[in-house]
């Protein structure tokens, strides 16, 4: 690294002026990544969070809508729970609507419907869980607290007047479609989606319906079960693309965080081509005077390491920063996890880049240090 | 003028640590377009010994310290270095025998621009394991004991000269090959850098192949071939 280490110092501007391209592609890969962990978390952090491993959807259902076209008969959930494998099932029930609390906040949930003993129930942070006592009781996602609905109070919502009680609170983000997740007990549920107020004639069959049935456990034959039952499964991550815009958020922001990486190294690559067709005399000096091509090569390699450590180093930081600033305002989180791979994928993607532009040393023949013709 | 290749034998015995070059054809290219570009060349350079190689451009000059040098292979022919042989297969093991035994003066320095003129020098014992002299001590020797920080820009010609002596001379070689020295120097420079090359020749007890279109500085030499179409004869 000897020479390595002096040409930077040397050439600081130049590779200055590289370090940043590289550093400001890091901030925008941790600012991708915080965004896409936000989007997913808004996305689907509500369906995460269930103990769940499958979900039996009505047969035939549209993938990408199944959480709001679906519907399964209750009896299927009997179906399923006597599957061998299965540990446990319950009826679950999702449906959008909108609310406001007597406190005058005016917010969006999306309503899980649960039995109140079944395993889907939450444990709270705060209040009670949903217990049949209470049936109109309901448990809030910490992002509804955040908005300013507080525990005791009443959300009533819109059009059918349906008055539910805040009677716990989640101590997590959960969240659906970017709407905050509010569980209430299956019956209540029943009743807002097919659209009965306070007062209504409930039809018996409202009863009978549900979304779909959470399932626990893998089942030993998961196709007989979705026979017997009528039902189709998907596994959990597979519904996570039945949230509304799920698919459309992480299919874009993938595609350009591969773009990124594609072009983090072609730029890296490029760069470090001029820098070598530059060297070449200099190269062939060397290599004239004894320095095998391994030293040479070695010498390059770790130049372009250092520049890649330092300036993705920089940039991670930078990026950090920013995304600590604007985490109240956008949907965004950082993970660590997610940033260091980032970060490594960076890197590793630099020195493939600049592996391939300084591997014309081995073509540089040392005779071209002599001058003149030969 | 009397042809090389009847150098006594009594000679080249003594020579083993120097360069002995013994009936070198070296061919370029192929078929009709073959160009000779060393025809049966034979040289004897003892540790010492300073020679200078004279002649038109394209007569062979730089080909011949590719051959002495080991940078290329020769057609035909033997070339030993301190004893040991240049001709050698494997590109490793000839790169490593260059480490070892020979020393490059290109022309106009050719100084690695980031590197200081210490560090010039001391790049040379990064390659290997190969201990070298003390960079500081070589520097004063050429005269640049003060401008041991400076790097190539800040050099004149003439000192980078020197700066590229002084590498060449870093690890001890036996075979010191110097390419057009003063190909970008004045008069003035131009005697200096070669009076230079004569008196390390000397202290250092090298063999050193000098190949220059200068004429006006011969007389720093003690012997002086010419290169005529890959032909090397001895001028008197």
């Amino acid at each position: 690294m000897f020479l390595a280490l002096r040409e930077l110092k040397f050439a600081r501007a130049r590779f200055g002026l590289m370090g940043a391209v590289v550093a400001l592609i890091a901030v925008l890969m941790v600012l991708l990544s915080g965004l896409s962990v936000g989007l997913v978390n808004d996305g689907v952090s509500g369906l995460q969070r269930l103990p769940v491993t499958s979900f039996a959807f009505e047969e035939g259902v549209q993938h990408d809508a199944a959480f709001s076209r679906s519907v399964v008969k209750t009896d299927a959930v009997k179906t399923w729970a006597g599957q061998k494998g299965v540990e446990e099932a319950a009826p679950f029930g999702n449906a959008l609507v909108n609310g406001k609390s007597d406190s005058g906040v005016e917010i969006d949930l999306a309503l899980f419907g649960v039995e109140t003993g079944s395993f889907l129930s939450p444990a709270v942070a705060e209040g009670a869980r949903l217990s049949g006592a209470e049936p109109a009781g309901i448990v809030v996602s910490k992002t509804a607290v955040d908005a300013g609905v507080k525990l005791g109070d009443t959300i009533t919502i819109d059009r059918i007047g349906t008055r539910l009680k805040v009677v716990g609170t989640l101590a997590d983000q959960h969240t659906y479609g970017h709407v905050d997740v509010g569980y209430v007990p299956l019956r209540t549920w029943q009743e807002v989606k097919i659209g009965a107020g306070p007062g209504d004639e409930v039809p018996a069959r409202a009863y009978e319906e549900i979304t779909a049935v959470a399932v626990k456990g893998e089942p030993a034959d998961a196709a007989a079960a979705d026979k017997a039952a009528g039902t189709e499964t998907l596994a959990l991550k597979e519904a996570f693309g039945a949230s509304p815009g799920y698919t459309a958020e992480t299919s874009t922001l993938t595609l350009i965080e591969v773009f990124l990486y594609a072009i983090s190294a072609l730029v890296v690559g490029a760069f470090f081509t001029v820098l070598t067709i530059q060297r070449k005399q200099e190269i062939a000096v060397v290599r004239a005077m004894g320095a095998s091509t391994g030293y040479l090569l070695r010498d390059a390699i770790a130049q372009a390491l250092i520049l890649l450590l330092l300036s993705v180093g920089a940039g991670v930081a930078v990026g950090v920063g920013l995304g600590s600033m604007i985490g109240g305002t956008a949907p965004f989180a950082l993970e660590a996890g997610a940033v260091a791979a980032a970060s490594a994928l960076l890197i590793a993607l630099g020195v493939v880049g600049a592996l391939g532009a300084v591997l014309r040393i081995t073509a540089v023949d040392p005779l071209t240090a002599l001058g003149g013709s030969r | 003028m009397k042809p090389a290749e009847t150098v006594p034998e009594a000679r080249s015995e003594q020579a083993a640590s120097g360069l002995v070059m013994r009936d070198v054809n070296l061919q370029i290219g192929d078929g009709e377009d073959v160009v000779h570009a060393l025809s049966d060349v034979s040289l004897v350079v003892e540790p010492g010994e300073f020679v200078a190689i004279v002649g038109p451009s394209g007569s062979g000059k730089s080909s011949l310290l590719a051959v002495a040098g080991g940078l290329a292979t020769p057609t035909s022919g033997t070339v030993m270095v301190a004893g040991r042989d240049m001709t050698v297969a494997g590109k490793k093991t000839r790169t490593a025998l260059r480490r070892e035994c020979v020393g490059f003066v290109f022309q106009s320095g050719n100084l690695i621009p980031a590197l200081t003129a210490e560090d010039q020098l001391r790049l040379m014992t990064k390659f290997g394991k190969k201990t070298g002299r003390d960079p500081k001590k070589l520097l004063a020797e050429v005269g640049l004991a003060e401008k041991a920080n400076r790097r190539p820009h800040q050099l004149s010609g003439g000192e980078r000269q020197r700066v590229g002596i002084a590498r060449a001379l870093m690890t001890g070689p036996s075979l010191l090959l110097v390419d057009e020295p003063t190909a970008a120097l004045d008069r003035q420079r131009s005697h200096e850098v070669v009076e230079l090359l004569a008196r390390e020749t000397k202290e250092h007890k090298v063999a050193t192949v000098m190949v220059t279109h200068d004429h006006d500085v011969l007389s720093h030499c003690d012997t002086v071939y010419e290169m005529v179409d890959g032909k090397l004869t001895r001028v008197e």
